[in-house]
């Protein structure tokens, strides 16, 4: 089985694209699980549809009309709920719609059938191009650098923003900068799990690594961790079983989750007997 | 002379249409230990917010540090009651103690070794050296209470605000806190927040009742008072805005 997973060109990109985009992903789902921002990232992910339709009915790489559809979807969200004193969930869940929206309409102007389109919704990491690997690669990169450069800002934000405001700290902009830095993780992860599922991947690691952890960067190394390893046995399985890889992931990635908190609750359970 | 750190002229204060504080006239100096009590609603947590330059106020004016309130953060401590934070945040005690130098460093710059050292000279102060690698969910009420006055102190202030540093602790660790802002109160102004009139009086210097209007307890004594009557009234047509 592993000779045969190696010994093709687009099984050993499937599982850079695994491993790669896991480390956007636990680094940046730590945020987004100790923040509490679930929700605007599945919003951010959604609006991102609007720059993969854009993408295609403009016959470029969908994923570089997805960068800067998301950033926009970011800012926006970020800004109506933090200026215009819109209700956060009413402003998220109008972008959600509206960028699904906007990507229908992309899809259904432009002539003939598309194929691929299921792939970015429900995600197929098996025909990740050599392109995509890079770009995901300098994605990485970039959110690492940022994470490094601002980690006391970042804690402190996510801690107890009214300190970090009392602080000094310009609130404002570190927490839209940090939903940019969501909004490119999950340009990363659309070739992994696709838009819609994004979400699971984007939390489920960085909780159960928050069960185990005492510091955010423990935190965001298991995470990477647990990223990885779901990534991998999904694809694994999904290629034993034959079926859709996204999916699988989010499978063993939930299944994990359900796990991490049964054994919790039983352990609670024995030390109290 | 000694320098007024707040001053408040005819202060008010509206929040979402209600008037929170109202004509409120205040001056705490250098080396003041301030006790506020008053009933719930009465705005003192408000007033705290506003020195914090978090709320704005609606009409008068208001003076920290002899600027305007947010202007120097690196001066003021900060003790909240609310704790706005998750318990189950992975942090230790000695991370978050760090987190109160966060006022002296520039963006990008890294904590170094003078921020651990003043880190552990204020869990000494607090008494938290056994719990400094402890995760913050596994504290006590007490114990987290003294962890934000750790992290307060670490930033060096010269002003220290303190809101219901007792709410939800056990009546012994209460003296116990109290003893440590007694400590505290030889090298350091302070504005404290409170429900407990009866333990306050013995340890403040000054007490006032708010409720929207403030009402000084005891005369005010020093000669900050009299020093600034005269920039006020030549001020008094300060506009509102």
């Amino acid at each position: 089985m592993l000779q045969e997973i190696f010994a093709y060109e687009f099984m050993r990109n499937a599982l850079l694209a695994a491993m790669l985009s896991s480390v956007a992903c636990g680094i940046i789902g730590t945020y987004v699980v100790v923040k509490k921002i679930g929700f605007i990232s599945g919003g951010i992910a959604h609006t991102a549809f609007g720059g993969i339709g854009l993408g295609y009915y403009l016959g470029i790489n969908p994923l570089l009309g997805v960068i800067p559809f998301s950033l926009a979807a970011a800012l926006a969200i970020g800004m109506l709920s933090k200026k215009a004193k819109v209700a956060e969930d009413t402003a998220i869940g109008t972008f959600w719609a509206v960028g699904m929206a906007i990507g229908v309409i992309c899809i259904g102007l432009k002539p003939g059938y598309a194929p691929d389109l299921f792939s970015y919704l429900f995600g197929n990491i098996l025909t990740v191009p050599s392109f995509d690997l890079w770009m995901i690669m300098l994605l990485d990169l970039l959110i690492i650098a940022v994470v490094w450069l601002l980690s006391k800002e970042f804690l402190a934000i996510s801690f107890d923003e009214e300190y970090a405001a009392v602080s000094g700290l310009k609130t404002t902009a570190l927490y839209l900068l940090m939903l940019c830095l969501i909004a490119l993780t999950i340009v990363v992860m659309v070739r992994v799990v696709g838009i819609v599922m994004v979400i699971a991947l984007l939390t489920i690691p960085a909780a159960i690594a928050r069960m185990l952890s005492r510091s955010l960067l423990g935190m965001m190394i298991q995470a990477v961790a647990f990223s990885a390893v779901f990534s991998i046995c999904g694809l694994w399985l999904s290629c034993l079983l034959d079926i859709a890889s996204g999916a699988t992931i989010i499978l063993v990635a939930g299944f994990s989750f359900l796990m991490a908190h049964a054994w919790r609750l039983v352990s609670v359970y024995l030390k109290a007997r | 002379m000694i320098k007024p750190i707040i001053h408040c002229d005819r202060l008010s204060v509206e929040l979402g249409g209600v008037k929170v504080l109202e004509g409120l006239t205040l001056a705490v100096c250098e080396g003041d230990f301030l006790g506020l009590v008053g009933p719930n609603g009465g705005g003192k947590t408000t007033l705290l917010r506003v020195i914090l330059g978090l709320e704005k106020h609606s009409a008068g004016r208001i003076t920290v540090f002899g600027g305007l309130p947010g202007s120097s953060p690196g001066r003021i401590g900060y003790v909240p009651q609310r704790l706005f934070f998750d318990r189950e945040f992975p942090i230790s005690v000695h991370d978050l103690v760090l987190m109160g130098r966060l006022s002296k460093k520039k963006l990008f710059q890294r904590y170094n070794r003078v921020d651990r050292e003043r880190v552990d000279e204020a869990i000494c102060t607090t008494g938290l050296e056994r719990l400094i690698e402890r995760r913050i969910g596994d504290l006590s009420g007490g114990e987290l209470q003294r962890v934000l006055i750790a992290r307060a102190l670490a930033g060096e202030p010269e002003l220290l605000l303190l809101d219901e540093p007792t709410a939800s602790i056990d009546p012994q660790m209460k003296t116990t806190i109290y003893d440590l802002i007694e400590k505290l109160k030889e090298s350091l102004t302070i504005v404290l927040v409170t429900h407990d009139t009866s333990l306050i009086s013995r340890y403040v210097t000054k007490i006032a009742t708010l409720n929207v209007t403030l009402d000084m307890l005891e005369p005010d004594k020093t000669s900050c008072r009299e020093d600034l009557t005269a920039p006020v009234l030549q001020n008094s047509s300060f506009p509102n805005h």
